[in-house]
């Protein structure tokens, strides 16, 4: 086992084992001192306002769909620089061309959704 | 120790698991999902591969749970039994215990009576060293499949207008 591996994690989950009593006690001292009132206009998303109408669940366009695809492509590309970077002087030029690859083949993605439009936000 | 801890993260991925496919709202199954992926990552962590354990949590919970979301507020509020559900149970529990059956054999099969040395940490620089010299075709598939899901994606964009 190597030293001090869970050591840190176990410090790591004592803060945030405190961070949960914390929160929790305060909102539970919170829920034992304040008054209640059960009533139906004070769960209303505005009390004093206009009767909201249907449910809180609207369809967004697909243009979001693909900001967050992309984001999660070249996320994934991201992740991988890390272990090259550390690599990268012991394999040298062989391991530059790998990841020259890599990106140029996403680039490549990247330019037909350039060219199909669907980066433009109208 | 360790397997007390393993048995306590694993029970966990298990209610959430069960909760994912039981769940009537989608968007409470989007949030187990995080749950199984964080145990998951915790697994990876507890098995010493710090880096692997790190990336789950920042491409799985950050990343794809996100993608997730993005796809069910895409759709109308889907939210009920019946909505989400097209009653053929039996297959769907076929095709799961015959992948389970599948994959556990292969992994068996695989890595049967190896250990994980627990000596020493998986650090990202032995991950960068096989990744770049003994797995570096899998490495460049892996653009590809990328490349796959963009152009999908595109593709189902500009159907849509």
């Amino acid at each position: 086992m190597p030293e001090g591996y869970f050591g840190d994690y176990f410090t790591f989950g004592m803060f945030a084992g405190l961070v949960v009593v914390l929160v929790g006690g305060t909102l539970l001292l919170a829920r034992l001192v304040r008054p209640r009132v059960d009533k139906d206009e004070k769960l209303s998303t505005y009390e004093c306002g206009v009767d909201p109408i249907g449910g809180g669940w609207t369809q967004s366009t697909v243009r979001y769909y693909i900001f967050a695809l992309l984001f999660v492509i070249f996320d994934v590309e991201a992740v991988f620089l890390f272990p090259w970077a550390t690599v990268f002087e012991e394999i040298g030029i062989f391991a530059f061309i790998e990841m020259m690859i890599f990106i140029a083949i996403l680039g490549l993605g990247l330019v037909y959704a350039w060219r199909k439009k669907v980066l433009e936000w109208i | 120790m360790h397997q007390y801890v393993f048995v306590v993260i694993g029970v966990l991925m298990a209610i959430a698991a069960v909760r994912l496919v039981t769940t009537k709202n989608v968007v409470h199954g989007a949030l187990y999902l995080l749950m199984v992926l964080a145990g998951a990552a915790a697994i990876f962590i507890l098995l010493l591969a710090e880096f692997v354990g790190w990336v789950q949590v920042l491409l799985y919970i950050g990343a794809v749970v996100v993608l997730l979301l993005f796809g069910l507020m895409l759709t109308r509020a889907p939210i009920g039994r019946t909505a989400l559900d097209n009653q053929s149970r039996a297959l769907a529990a076929l095709v799961a215990g015959a992948i389970f059956a599948m994959t556990s054999m292969v992994l068996v099969r695989a890595f049967d009576g190896q250990m994980i040395d627990f000596s020493q940490t998986l650090t990202v620089r032995t991950l960068g060293g096989v990744l770049f010299t003994k797995y570096v075709l899998p490495f460049e598939v892996v653009s590809v499949l990328l490349l796959a899901a963009l152009v999908g994606a595109v593709v189902l964009a500009k159907r849509d207008e």
